[in-house]
């Protein structure tokens, strides 16, 4: 499936971009986010994130859909 | 309604807290999270603030209208900042109207802590020496990203 991903912060800065399409066969945001930890190099654990797929916060074994964008969220630091 | 929301310019406390306004309100208590030139015993010159904007409004119009049903105030707003600031600059502004002082001051409170918390919003900070960093404050060791 194609996924649309956005990076913010800390993220943004270790993938070198603020957002990509890519295909995966990864079904939830749990199977997917160590594809793109492989592929971007992110040390940042997964128990340290939260993700948001379409605007929304879900878990971790939310049902992905094609073309769905997905973030995932590290601590935020607002305020 | 829009009670929360993003700004890339200069906050006017002076005009949020007019738009508070109500007969029924007795107290108006507002809160405002300024730029400081240091943070954890290093110096600092400025900050970023990125959002991912979608999901910061969505979560931002919850909390306020959490703090609503919650507290006895008759309103609440909340402007947070993106982009380049400067020391002395106004981050975060929070404004609650209530009838009386006790549940202003409290919803006040509680909406800047939960903003921290929960809302999409991260802090890049460029401190004297050179070095900048995005803080991701969970109690875990900040350099691993």
């Amino acid at each position: 499936m194609n996924y649309r991903l956005r990076y913010f912060a800390s993220l943004a800065d270790v993938a070198g971009c603020g957002e990509e399409t890519i295909v995966s066969d990864a079904h939830t945001p749990r199977a997917l986010y160590p594809e793109l930890a492989t592929r971007h190099g992110f040390r940042m654990a997964m128990d340290r994130l939260r993700v948001a797929v379409n605007g929304a916060l879900v878990d971790w074994e939310h049902a992905l859909a094609d073309n769905d964008e997905i973030v995932f969220l590290p601590p935020v630091s607002g305020g | 309604m829009m009670r929360f929301r993003l700004s890339d310019i200069a906050i006017d406390g002076a005009a949020e807290r007019r738009a508070l306004a109500a007969d029924a309100a007795g107290a108006c208590v507002v809160f405002e999270g300024w730029v400081r030139d240091h943070n954890d015993g290093r110096s600092v010159q400025r900050l970023d603030y990125q959002a991912y904007a979608e999901l910061a409004n969505n979560e931002g119009e919850r909390i306020i209208a959490e703090a609503i049903s919650k507290f006895e105030v008759t309103d609440a707003r909340c402007i947070h900042r993106i982009g380049n600031l400067v020391i002395g600059d106004i981050a975060i502004w929070v404004g609650v109207a209530a009838a009386h002082r006790g549940s202003a001051f409290d919803a006040c409170r509680w909406i800047v802590d939960e903003v921290k918390l929960r809302v999409p919003i991260w802090k890049n900070e460029h401190y004297a020496d050179g070095d900048s960093g995005w803080l991701h404050p969970d109690g875990k060791a900040v350099a691993e990203y």
